[in-house]
């Protein structure tokens, strides 16, 4: 009797947790693993699937353009998005510091887009930058001559990021203003008694107080703009041509609409190389940071 | 040779003023620029269609109509849209507490083999993007024959890895003591979860849980990847059809669906915008 309620005893945290770990391998490593397999592949739903080494990689690479475009529109989203929500996250953080009710409102609006779906935001600013829509009539109120935002290839990436930089700015304002708030007020009172002057002591105590934080985001900032679908399927599909065209989007489309799964699955293996080492300076990041706690 | 210059209070004033002033001025600036495309999506959707393409431009509807919502909601049937996006929700977020709730509890208090392995691969499966796995997630559902159900939007997305480290974090710090002292009262184990863990675990629950319930609600790529059929489809992707509803583009159609799809989010936040900014921000700093 005892030695049943040992080995149930036992058993029971593997109970717990096999429904996760189940989980994970079906819908989690398999799919990857799978993925990597495809990529070997010369796959459509028509033909028999027939192995082709690194064909795929070959034609993605060096013979179709479109999947290059979609890589340079992703560096370029990337470089963008991040510097700005960085820097504007980190400008707000610094203006909007002091307790007020005024502060605590333009934060809170801020904020707001964040928990709105992608799809909703993206919507509304397909309307505003419409060509009849509001930003065009306010440019022609002072006779500038209408914008084609979305639907110029030279405007269409950049209205874009215009959007994903709008929706993410006041949860990255927020996270650096509680780091903001919880740098020691004394070093910077001290600073103030030595007349230190307000850019040097930016530079010289907020900046350097911030780094680890600010070099945290700029990794979660960076994984997660690979991952930008939404608002580009929703405002431009891509297009005008390839750009705005970017990786997740082109992943998509060469799979769910054109059915070129091995092509797909390429991709996708690219892509996962680029968040692996990505992840790894993550983690390595993360140690670090709880070493100097 | 340089003489100290007394700093001229006025002046000094008059500057603080000023820059006070100038600072209010660009808040308010800051302030409209994100209230005002939601209030722009509000004013629309009341408008005729030919007065949501006039110019100049009306702040509000002088032709103050419902003609939006009803075209929405007879043509498309956003009801059933609807019911399937209450239904995810409802079902995503409690299937995911009764599978990270116990998964959560013993890697934070008890110790077998393989745990550390085992959590290093939640910590990795945390990392993996659901835009490089969903190819082979749909192929094993279309294998299944899955695909007319709600399933490939339910079973992928109930295992929230990175939900099971946040709350192993919390259950970490709750005392030993107190769970050795409801063992000799002989409570079993789902006594100690639900009496002791989960109480003292209030916060990042409802924080997970919000989580889910926000994306759930919100998602698209999922949905639009794992469905075939308008049957099973969720709101976010009938909003996005509104856009062909009828010919051209007839934006008050498109804000009236939108706005059917943020109202929720919208009472929520006016609600609870304290609590969720201050969950969020400890989240961020974590």
């Amino acid at each position: 009797m005892k030695k049943k309620v040992n080995i149930l005893r036992k058993l029971f945290p593997y109970v717990m947790v096999i429904p996760t770990m189940i989980l994970l391998a079906v819908f989690v490593f398999y799919p990857l693993v799978n993925m990597v397999y495809l990529s070997f592949f010369d796959y459509n739903l028509i033909k028999e699937k027939t192995f082709c080494g690194l064909d795929n990689y070959y034609r993605i690479f060096f013979i179709q353009t479109d999947f290059r475009d979609a890589f340079l529109n992703t560096l370029i989203y990337m470089a963008g998005t991040t510097f700005f929500l960085l820097f504007l996250g980190l400008v707000f953080a610094l203006w909007l510091q002091r307790d007020s009710k005024f502060n605590a409102i333009a934060q809170r609006l801020m904020f707001f887009p964040n928990i709105c779906a992608g799809l909703a935001i993206s919507l509304i600013f397909q309307w505003l930058m419409d060509d009849e829509g509001l930003f065009n009539m306010v440019l022609g109120f002072f006779d500038i001559a209408p914008l084609r935002w979305l639907n110029d290839s030279t405007t269409s990436l950049l209205s874009v990021m215009i959007v994903a930089i709008w929706k993410g700015i006041g949860y990255y304002a927020l996270i650096l203003l509680s780091s903001v708030k919880s740098i020691p007020t004394e070093l910077i009172e001290a600073a103030d008694l030595d007349d230190a002057g307000k850019i040097r002591t930016f530079f010289k105590i907020t900046l350097p107080m911030l780094s680890p934080q600010l070099f945290f985001l700029l990794i979660t900032l960076t994984i997660n703009s690979f991952k930008v679908f939404d608002s580009v399927r929703l405002m431009t599909g891509g297009g005008p041509g390839n750009s705005s065209d970017v990786l997740v989007y082109w992943i998509y489309r060469y799979s769910m609409e054109y059915n070129k799964y091995g092509l797909a699955c390429a991709g996708g293996t690219v892509l996962l190389v680029i968040l692996l080492i990505l992840t790894v300076v993550y983690f390595r990041v993360i140690g670090k940071k709880v070493h100097y706690q | 040779m340089t003489q100290y210059k007394k700093p001229n209070v006025k002046v000094l004033k008059a500057k603080k003023m000023a820059s006070s002033f100038i600072s209010t001025i660009l808040k308010l600036g800051v302030c409209i620029m994100f209230a005002f495309p939601f209030f722009w999506m509000i004013s629309t959707s009341f408008k005729t269609y030919a007065e949501s393409l006039q110019f100049p431009p009306t702040l509000w509807p002088e032709d103050f109509t419902l003609q939006a919502y009803i075209t929405v909601f007879e043509k498309l049937e956003l009801g059933s849209y609807l019911m399937n996006s209450i239904i995810l929700v409802v079902a995503n977020t409690a299937l995911m507490v009764v599978i990270m709730v116990p998964a959560a509890y013993v890697f934070a208090k008890y110790e077998f083999k393989g745990k550390d392995f085992m959590f290093s691969i939640l910590m990795v499966a945390f990392m993996v993007p659901t835009c490089l796995t969903f190819i082979s997630i749909f192929r094993m559902f279309a294998h299944a024959n899955m695909l007319n159900s709600l399933w490939p939007q339910i079973l992928p997305c109930i295992c929230n890895a990175y939900g099971i480290f946040l709350l192993r974090q919390n259950f970490m710090q709750i005392p030993e003591e107190l769970i050795e002292s409801a063992r000799l009262d002989e409570a079993n184990e789902w006594q100690i979860i639900t009496k002791i863990m989960l109480p003292m675990a209030k916060s990042t629950m409802a924080t997970i849980i919000f989580l889910s319930v926000t994306g759930t609600w919100n998602s698209y790529f999922w949905p639009l990847v794992m469905t075939i059929s308008d049957e099973y489809r969720p709101l976010t992707i009938a909003i996005e059809k509104l856009k062909g509803l009828e010919s051209g583009l007839v934006w008050p159609n498109v804000m009236a669906g939108n706005l059917v799809l943020l109202l929720p989010v919208i009472v929520v936040f006016l609600f609870a915008s304290k609590k969720i900014i201050a969950s969020m921000a400890y989240r961020g700093v974590k």
